[in-house]
């Protein structure tokens, strides 16, 4: 098998281009969508009449749905109805979309796991509400979300690469402008990505499976 | 309300972008259950080099993007001359990476049977397949089958990734309606199609987890 494209000095600096615009559009998304999961997801926890039924509708409607087709939505979709993003931007907004819907099962399950007692009491000791769910219930939910948490954002880091399908200049779609240009170098092309998506993910991984060790001991 | 107009001419692609979605995602399963069945009985077996070999393909497929492993099938076996089509590159791709995730809800639904019933059973006169046929495998089944169904649905879901390779499956079906109209209906019926899918599937996984879970497993 011949590398001798990947390892081109051009190429790589190409497919590290493509790199950080990965790494910058899943960053954003992970921020925004664990961010908008945590009021969602507490929102349907909350069961505030409307309120939480409106979040269980937003989460249950857009987690059953391809990634994909929301991301063909927050490009072409968007376009029609006037409104023109960066296409960084408009990735960055579909997968915060996605994977928010995702989160906020992840935070209500959380949530679930600390006995409802605990509000009670809390609340019989004059927390409100909202200091209650702040001091009391959060702090242990999110130990128990850290794992689930990781897993999710190992699947958003993957599936940036779907964004190769409307364009988006990463990693996936500069590899594959390289490999397209030399088809020789199609496999060893995509081997060599895959193994840097795979360090990062893997890494990840690794990185949670000791923290949840150490707040677990 | 809501004007089916779009649809005009394009029956056939959605009727037959549908179907290519369910049975894509059905081969799929299919395949991706036997695959992942392997790899988690690698994992379990106890031989190191099998274990190393589940441990690695586990990884391997978890850790990589599920285009990725389309466009290798879709680029590299045309490179060795054999063609196929786009349906079974797109199920090849599916089934790699979702049998990384079968094998470990499998594995890990065996690995939660407490080890003393395998020693207990094998104890008894029980060989180590019917040990894990009448004592293990009944009790795991309740904690392998709602993760089973978790990646069914994301089956459906990721199936979508054959629009990507021309794939003739729904979303690509609206892709093509979408070429020459606006696209926002199209993109809402599509979305509709999807959740006759998914939801229901969800809803069943819902149903057997809580089930299940009050039974009193483990």
């Amino acid at each position: 098998m011949d590398f001798s494209v990947v390892f081109n000095e051009a190429h790589l600096k190409f497919l590290w281009d493509g790199l950080l615009v990965t790494l910058e559009v899943a960053a954003a998304a992970i921020v925004l969508s664990f961010i908008l999961g945590i009021i969602l997801g507490t929102l349907r926890y909350t069961r505030l009449p409307v309120i939480s039924h409106l979040a269980t509708l937003y989460i249950e409607v857009i987690r059953n749905l391809p990634l994909l087709l929301i991301i063909f939505f927050g490009w072409f979709g968007l376009k029609e109805w006037g409104v023109e993003l960066p296409i960084t931007m408009s990735v960055i907004l579909s997968m915060t979309v996605f994977t928010s819907a995702l989160v906020a099962e992840i935070v209500r399950s959380g949530l679930n796991s600390v006995d409802r007692g605990q509000i009670e009491a809390a609340r019989s000791q004059g927390f409100t509400y909202l200091q209650t769910l702040n001091y009391i219930i959060m702090p242990q939910a999110l130990k128990r979300m850290i794992p689930p948490l990781v897993s999710q954002f190992v699947a958003l880091i993957k599936d940036t690469a779907l964004a190769v399908a409307i364009t988006l200049p990463e990693l996936t779609h500069n590899a594959q402008i390289i490999y397209n240009k030399y088809p020789v170098a199609a496999i060893p092309m995509l081997l060599f990505v895959a193994l840097i998506y795979f360090v990062i993910n893997y890494s990840l991984s690794l990185a949670s499976r000791r923290l949840e060790k150490k707040l677990a001991g | 309300m809501f004007d089916f107009g779009f649809l005009e001419g394009y029956e056939q692609d959605f009727i037959d972008g549908f179907l290519t979605t369910i049975g894509v995602s059905l081969f799929a399963l299919v395949l991706s259950l036997a695959l992942g069945t392997v790899i988690a009985v690698f994992r379990i077996s106890g031989v190191k080099p099998l274990e190393w070999f589940g441990t690695a393909y586990v990884e391997f497929f978890r850790n990589t993007p599920l285009v990725i492993q389309v466009f290798f099938f879709y680029v590299g076996l045309p490179a060795l001359g054999i063609k196929l089509s786009a349906f079974l590159v797109g199920s090849f791709g599916l089934s790699i990476y979702t049998s990384s995730y079968i094998a470990e809800a499998i594995r890990a639904g065996i690995q939660s049977v407490p080890k003393g019933q395998m020693e207990a059973a094998r104890s008894s006169g029980l060989t180590y397949i019917q040990a894990m046929q009448y004592v293990i495998l009944p009790q795991a089944f309740k904690l392998i089958v709602p993760p089973l169904g978790n990646q069914f649905i994301n089956l459906v879901k990721n199936s979508s990734v054959l629009a990507v390779i021309a794939g003739g499956d729904l979303l690509y079906a609206a892709d093509v309606a979408g070429t020459e109209q606006d696209i926002t209906p199209i993109y809402i019926f599509v979305a509709v199609l999807y959740l006759l899918l998914t939801i229901p599937l969800s809803l069943g996984v819902n149903y057997l987890e809580r089930r299940w879970s009050k039974a009193g497993t483990r």
